[in-house]
């Protein structure tokens, strides 16, 4: 490991020249598997870069050493002018593994097919939501790896190559609850540097941005609940036709007339439509509340862009006003200038980057809404397709 | 005997009935204990048997023999039950007409209510053969509707009044279109009126719409909400239903109080529905009588068709409960579905305002649009699940609860094998008949249903294929 990291440190940064352009780093999660409280994935990684030893190779990783990566990236002052992308959420399979449990445990009234139904259900259930997750944490790493200078980072070198376990454990609760403050803290501060006075954005671009972000971000926050409430209903939806499909099919059972065919078909109707209603919730699910749950959670990283620029912007200031002090007294002038300059060129640097990531933050969330805004209306369509051919039976 | 025996000339008894009516309705109205009031009851209720008398003869030699077999029988029960037996014998005697008497009020007690069918079930099967070739020649036509709700009155004495219109070609209505105004305690009084009369014969009785106190003290309170107007839309939709099925029913259609119930605009207020149905007076008569009828039920060899039939029903009534129990989970899914969906159209819409690409604003401007139409979409669709498909199975479920009745009572009856025979017959006639609509309704009910649905899809179709073209606009 050391002696990697000082070959590491020994070569010079000609990285920027890519043969290939952007695919001399490829990165995904070719496996994955759950355990009972933690999911491994399995993260292969494809490069020619000189930073690697091999051209490709894999290491088994936990969710807690994604969001070891994600805060070294965050405390790096080195990108401070950049998007951090969004560290992936925890896996949640609890309500999951409940709903199995519950219909473990047994309700005599539900027949065995009913039961078998429900079952395959939440399995499907169960599945979808590793799959989302193992997702999620795919594309934290592909974005790093598509952006020129976070994928030069050494901890990420270090991620995604070192054989064994990284020894990051998760979070304490101290360690939680000091992310909580700092975050209370931020706020404050945000609220502070923007009402004090004198402190006057130059930039039209960044007061339309910052406007614009604030506005954006609730909004989206606001769909991204609301589309994951229509989503469930979609599912009970799909799920309370099994009781009327198996009934419906006990019903047909026991008739011995011409309503018989009437029932049965009915039955096997609902059964589709089931199957139907199913894929309708999981395609919202996928191309609506995930695209918007995580356009939220990039919009919040745009957000903490701009306060880093703003909290920059306010020791520029305050440096100017400590160098007019220093001057008017003529004691310490000089450490006052580097220290005004040190401001200042830290300012502008973060500016100059900030507006860059921020077109970009655009253009990646108008591309991406739109690939998976026509694809929803492909997949309804389909569907929507897909149940009307019932009528023939009639 | 005999000549005390002759049926009146028709013309006479007409207005006679109509106050043997008003006087049934007394008796039935009072308690069951105040069976002195009975004797001094002249004339039972009239058959629509009187009806079709007038194009046929049949029923007199009829009447003759059996009125002996009522003596045999009479005696029969007196020795068996002792409830009634000084009563019975001036009611005997007083009686003018048979042809006329086979249906007694109900506050009559058991054993009377028997001897006095006795003669109803020859007298209702010729009857009603009769009406169905006549209906066969008519066009059995009959279209009933129910229609705006009203409310008259204020505080708790307000009510609802229906506007109840026929529409027919038969010809014992004097018109053929016509309205008249109707509460529900009306609709009421016209079930017990009728289960009194035929329940107990074996006549499958459509039950009436169930009362609702929650939801008619919000009425009357005036609470002008939309679970309210949801609530007598409901109701009205259920009285509909229920004249409708009635109508059906070749026997129900003969019965005077039917006619009057639709045809004259003034209806005598019907007491005492608030407690009791005919089918819970009945009920309250068994109990009475239950005791003493245990030692003398003379249960026949036991039918095997009874029992099959009696069988089929429980599963039925069990299936039918458990279906109509996930459809109403289903309807509550698809309103929340419905709610949720018209949330995230306003906040997909407000997104849409945030956003400062254009053409993706206009974009999710327009999903907002199609969510919301979908809304609407689901609502209506929520609307067909009720009123086509939960309606008609909380419907069902009630008519089977009356068809286990006259099973019940079939079971209870204790006579001669020869009664029994009648009883039976009626009740297979009937429970045949009840099949057969119930076929048939549930396959409307199904298509139609399923139409709905189809139709739902197809406008999600048209939706999304309006908005994809815009999705794929954005540049």
């Amino acid at each position: 490991m050391e002696g990697r990291q000082a070959g590491k440190e020994s070569k010079p940064s000609s990285v920027s020249v890519d043969l290939q352009g952007d695919s001399s780093l490829q990165v995904e999660i070719s496996d994955a598997v759950s355990e009972r409280d933690k999911v491994k994935f399995t993260v292969q990684t494809k490069s020619c870069l000189p930073h690697f030893t091999q051209l490709e190779f894999s290491v088994v990783r936990q969710h807690e050493e994604f969001i070891w990566l994600h805060d070294a990236y965050v405390e790096n002052e080195e990108y401070a002018g950049l998007i951090i992308p969004p560290a992936p959420p925890r896996p949640d399979f609890e309500a999951s593994r409940e709903k199995l449990q519950k219909l473990g445990e047994g309700d005599s009234s539900i027949t065995r097919e009913e039961f078998a139904k429900m079952k395959q259900e939440l399995e499907a259930e169960y599945l979808a939501i590793f799959k989302k997750t193992v997702a999620m944490h795919e594309v934290f790493l592909q974005r790093l790896a598509a952006h020129p200078t976070l994928r030069r980072d050494h901890n990420f070198f270090v991620f995604l190559e070192y054989g064994q376990d990284l020894s990051v454990r998760g979070k304490n609760r101290k360690e939680l609850l000091g992310g909580y403050l700092r975050n209370i803290v931020k706020s404050a501060d945000e609220a502070l540097i923007t009402r004090m006075s004198g402190l006057k954005e130059v930039d039209d671009f960044f007061e339309h941005e910052r406007t614009f972000l604030l506005e954006y971000h609730t909004r989206i926050r606001d769909a991204c609940l609301r589309a994951d409430r229509v989503m469930y209903s979609h599912k009970c939806l799909a799920d309370d036709y099994i009781p009327i499909s198996a009934a419906l099919n006990s019903l047909g059972v026991q008739e011995v007339n011409q309503l018989k065919m009437s029932f049965l078909k009915l039955a096997e109707f609902f059964e589709r439509l089931r199957k139907l209603e199913g894929r309708v919730a999981s395609d919202e699910d996928l191309k609506l509340s995930d695209m918007l749950r995580y356009y939220m959670r990039d919009s919040q990283a745009a957000k903490d862009l701009l306060y880093r620029r703003l909290r920059a912007l306010a020791d520029y200031e305050n440096a100017n006003k400590a160098l007019d002090k220093a001057r008017t007294r003529n004691r310490e002038v000089r450490t006052a200038e580097s220290h005004q300059q040190r401001c200042c060129q830290r300012f502008e640097r973060l500016s100059d980057s900030a507006k860059q990531e921020l077109m970009d933050f655009k253009s990646r969330r108008v591309i991406s809404f739109r690939k998976n805004l026509i694809e929803l209306a492909e997949l309804e369509l389909k569907h929507a397709k897909g149940g009307g051919t019932q009528d023939t039976w009639v | 005997m005999a000549a005390e025996r002759e049926p009146p000339p028709l013309g006479d008894a007409k207005p006679t009935d109509f106050e043997e009516l008003e006087d049934g309705e007394d008796l039935f109205t009072s308690t069951v204990s105040t069976l002195e009031s009975s004797p001094s009851s002249p004339e039972p209720a009239s058959l629509p048997a009187e009806d079709v008398s007038t194009n046929s003869n049949g029923p007199k030699p009829a009447e003759v023999v059996l009125d002996d077999d009522r003596e045999d029988l009479f005696a029969e029960a007196t020795e068996e039950v002792s409830l009634d037996s000084p009563e019975r014998e001036p009611i005997l005697s007083s009686e003018p007409s048979p042809a006329v008497t086979p249906v007694t009020p109900t506050t009559l007690i058991a054993p009377r209510i028997e001897s006095k069918s006795m003669s109803a079930p020859v007298i209702f099967d010729r009857s009603r053969e009769e009406i169905e070739e006549e209906a066969n020649g008519d066009v059995f036509d009959i279209e009933i509707g129910v229609s705006d709700p009203e409310k008259v009155g204020d505080g708790m004495n307000a009510y609802m009044a229906y506007r109840v219109t026929t529409k027919t070609s038969l010809s014992m209505f004097s018109k053929s279109e016509f309205s008249v105004k109707r509460r529900f305690s009306d609709f009421l009084g016209l079930h017990s009126k009728l289960a009194s009369k035929y329940l107990h014969v074996g006549y499958i009785v459509p039950p009436a719409p169930e009362k609702s106190i929650v939801g008619m003290t919000k009425v009357k309170v005036g609470k002008e909400d939309s679970s309210s107007t949801e609530f007598v839309e409901k109701r009205r939709a259920a009285l509909e239903r229920y004249l409708q099925r009635t109508v059906k029913h070749p026997t129900l259609l003969q019965d005077p109080d039917l006619r009057q119930f639709l045809e004259s605009s003034e209806l005598p207020r019907a007491v005492n529905t608030q407690a009791l149905s005919g089918a819970g007076i009945l009920r309250m008569v068994n109990k009475a009588a239950d005791a003493v009828n245990k030692m003398t039920i003379k249960m026949n060899e036991s039918d095997a068709w009874f029992e099959e039939k009696q069988q089929q029903f429980e599963n039925l009534d069990q299936q039918l409960r458990k279906l109509h129990a996930s459809v109403e989970a289903l309807v509550c899914h698809r309103k929340e579905l419905s709610a949720n969906t018209a949330a995230f159209a306003k906040s997909a819409a407000m997104l849409g305002n945030s956003e400062d690409h254009t053409a993706l604003s206009r974009a999710l401007s327009q999903l907002a649009e199609v969510e919301e139409k979908i809304d609407q979409l689901h609502q209506e669709q929520a609307f067909a699940d009720f009123y086509m498909f939960s309606e008609l199975l909380s419907d069902y479920i009630r008519l089977i609860a009356a068809v286990k009745e006259i099973e019940e009572w079939e079971a209870k009856v204790q006579q001669g094998e020869r009664d029994f025979e009648q009883i039976s017959k009626t009740i297979r006639k009937e429970v045949g008949r009840f099949e057969k609509e119930r076929v048939k309704d549930f396959k409307t009910v199904i298509i139609k249903y399923l139409e709905s649905l189809v139709q739902t899809q197809q406008q999600l179709i048209k939706y999304w294929e309006a908005f994809l073209p815009e999705a794929k606009a954005i540049a």
